[in-house]
């Protein structure tokens, strides 16, 4: 008959963590985003096409946007110019010592080749790009790298989507717990974990790269002791 | 850093060998075994010393307020932020390090957390700064920064980690100091919003998967993040260390991502949009992607593996005299909270357990401690990470076996000092 309160807060406080999760109600704050408003920010690009504007455009009139507006970094060809970006080259470099990573010998996606030039390019003026001259430029950097070979061939929002790169397949999702399990190491070793003393094999002195400011600062500075 | 390079160009500047020609040429006079000293111009004036009565004793100092916003005492001038010209191409899209090796604790602060753009730091005036929430949601949010402050708030001490810090040294020991070699990382108490307490806002819609956050900024930084994360510890943060977040870390509003890699905690944030895959932006297939020996690379490597450094002695903080000396250094994980570190005198041969002080907080940074006696001999100092997960921070040797050498990213393996019997230090690669 007597209801313990302890009891009943216990239940409550029960019913508190039961529900929390959903109990999401809105606090109405901010205000609802106009068709309008959505439209003039959502211009990101998927693999699959969806967010590709209706738009076209071919390598050949690429190339003229992008002597005018990108070669001045990437260099005529996609090259590079001094320490600019490479956009062409690179086909079987990938596995050697020194892959040079383009969007032909790399990039999985030309999705990502449209998206990123529309949004962020060229550096210093972005989003200055109309839909059309981005397709050029993309059509044009598939040409350089030797996926379109016809510069006249017309790119647009509906066939954008079904152009493949070669390095597609390559791309895996992290195993980095399965593949690098022996990482996880109840006991790692504390006594004699080396055969014998251990040798110095690179020293970043002999490169002396180092900005000058830091090397100063790496004099002993305290008086002899 | 578009790619940090593994080598720079040929042509540098020779003043590394001039301080190495002085600094034998001092050693010569005072003899082997003896410190290189500080310049006779840098002596202490003797008329501040006991018995005088120093200067500042003697006269007042400035008033409340001729410090409005205060700057650490013109003596520590050199604690900067530092950046290393030919990593990038532009300064615009570069990186700056934390100066590791003179900061105490686990707090970074604000004026000296590395920066890393990629279009500059946007300067955005609040009044002008919307938070948009579309896609697959039940109502689409525009969100103004004092909406956003009207929603229930949350404190979290997170470290931000660059995906790339260490990336230079893949190939060997290449920079000198600390800050260079792991400065790409702070860690500070971020104030915000939950992203699920603004998801619910907006109301997910059942096939929500993806969530895609992007700047304001000239980059319009993009990341797909999925939204298992967003749901669990995701915070959109508008104050860091108790005030308003700094322009280069993204003011007004940034996205902190505890645990997972800098990239993708965008900064500037102005829209969220909700989707049901990922996007596959350039920042997760050209950047951020892992390439391996066989050519295959792997891509969404959200999360930072344990990983750690000695930050005092190294190569800009030499030792200064034989006998008790502290070791102080730094380890993190994100994948939970450091459970020990240990540190090597012989280059990883033999280790003993670290002290940690001060908080020990999930995915942040944890400050530990190794107090030693040095007789003056050379000495290959490490430290070794083991967070809760049992995962033990690997040797760099170890990470190449599994990803070769051009990976770029994720470079978690053990450092080595080596301290010479002058008390300089230097970064070396062990075996």
């Amino acid at each position: 008959m007597s209801r313990s309160p302890n009891r009943t807060l216990i239940a409550l406080a029960g019913l508190f963590l039961a529900v929390a999760p959903a109990a999401a109600e809105r606090l109405n704050i901010g205000r609802a985003a106009t068709p309008d408003e959505i439209r003039g920010w959502d211009i990101d690009v998927r693999p699959d096409g969806q967010g590709l504007p209706v738009g076209k455009g071919t390598a050949a009139l690429g190339e003229t946007i992008f002597q005018e507006r990108c070669a001045s970094c990437h260099g005529e060809f996609g090259e590079g110019a001094g320490r600019w970006p490479e956009l062409a080259g690179g086909a079987g470099t990938i596995k050697s010592d020194s892959p040079v990573k383009t969007v032909g010998s790399y990039w999985p996606y030309v999705s990502t080749v449209f998206d990123f030039i529309h949004r962020a390019m060229p550096f210093g003026a972005a989003q200055t790009l109309t839909p059309d001259e981005t397709y050029s430029v993309t059509a044009y950097l598939l040409y350089l790298n030797d996926i379109l070979k016809d510069q006249d061939f017309e790119v647009n929002e509906k066939n954008l989507a079904t152009i493949r790169l070669p390095n597609e397949k390559n791309f895996f999702m992290d195993d980095r717990e399965t593949a690098e399990k022996e990482f996880w190491n109840a006991k790692p070793c504390m006594k004699d974990c080396l055969p014998k003393e251990a040798a110095i094999t690179s020293r970043a002195r002999a490169l002396d790269v180092t900005p000058e400011k830091a090397s100063e600062a790496a004099k002993p500075s305290a008086p002899v002791q | 850093m578009s790619e940090p390079k593994q080598r720079p160009d040929a042509s540098r500047p020779t003043s590394r060998r001039s301080f190495l020609r002085s600094g034998l040429a001092l050693g010569g006079a005072v003899g082997a075994g003896a410190f290189t000293g500080r310049a006779a111009a840098e002596t202490p004036d003797a008329k501040n010393l006991p018995p005088n009565v120093p200067e500042w004793s003697q006269s007042l100092g400035d008033g409340v307020v001729s410090r409005p916003y205060g700057r650490p005492s013109k003596f520590e001038a050199d604690v900067v932020r530092r950046d290393v010209e030919w990593l990038t191409a532009s300064r615009q899209s570069s990186v700056s390090f934390t100066p590791l090796h003179r900061l105490e604790g686990i707090i970074t602060p604000n004026g000296l957390g590395f920066e890393r753009h990629h279009g500059g730091i946007a300067e955005i005036d609040p009044a002008e700064h919307r938070l948009m929430i579309h896609g697959l949601v039940e109502k689409p949010l525009v969100l103004t920064l004092e909406d956003v402050k009207r929603f229930p708030r949350v404190n979290r001490i997170a470290f931000l980690e660059c995906a790339a810090n260490s990336g230079m040294e893949w190939k060997g020991a290449q920079l000198n100091g600390c800050q260079f070699t792991h400065g790409m990382i702070h860690c500070v108490m971020y104030t915000g919003v939950p992203l699920k307490r603004l998801l619910e806002e907006a109301g997910l819609k059942t096939n929500a998967k993806w969530l895609l956050p992007e700047g304001a900024d000239a980059s319009a930084m993009t990341r797909s993040v999925p939204i298992e994360k967003a749901l669990d510890d995701a915070i959109v943060a508008y104050a860091m260390n108790g005030e308003a977040l700094y322009p280069e870390h993204g003011y007004p509003l940034r996205l902190v991502l505890p645990g997972w890699q800098g990239n993708m905690w965008v900064k500037w944030l102005r829209r969220i949009k909700v989707g049901d895959e990922p996007w596959h932006t350039r920042e997760e297939t050209s950047k951020y992607t892992a390439l391996l020996p066989d050519g295959q690379a792997r891509r969404f490597t959200w999360a930072m593996d344990a990983k750690s450094v000695i930050t005092d002695p190294s190569p800009q903080a030499p030792l200064h005299r034989k006998g008790f000396t502290v070791l102080s250094g730094l380890a993190w994980s994100g994948r939970g909270a450091i459970r020990s570190v240990d540190v090597s005198l012989d280059g990883g041969r033999n280790w003993r357990a670290a002290r940690l002080d001060g908080p020990v907080l999930d995915k942040a940074l944890t400050r530990f401690y190794y107090e030693f006696d040095w007789n003056g001999d050379p000495l290959l100092l490490q430290s070794r990470a083991i967070d809760e997960t049992g995962y033990v921070q690997p040797t760099k040797a170890a990470l190449r076996q599994h990803r070769g050498l051009n990976s770029i990213y994720h470079n978690n393996g053990i450092q080595t000092w080596h301290v010479l019997p002058n008390g300089e230090i230097e970064n070396v690669e062990v075996a």
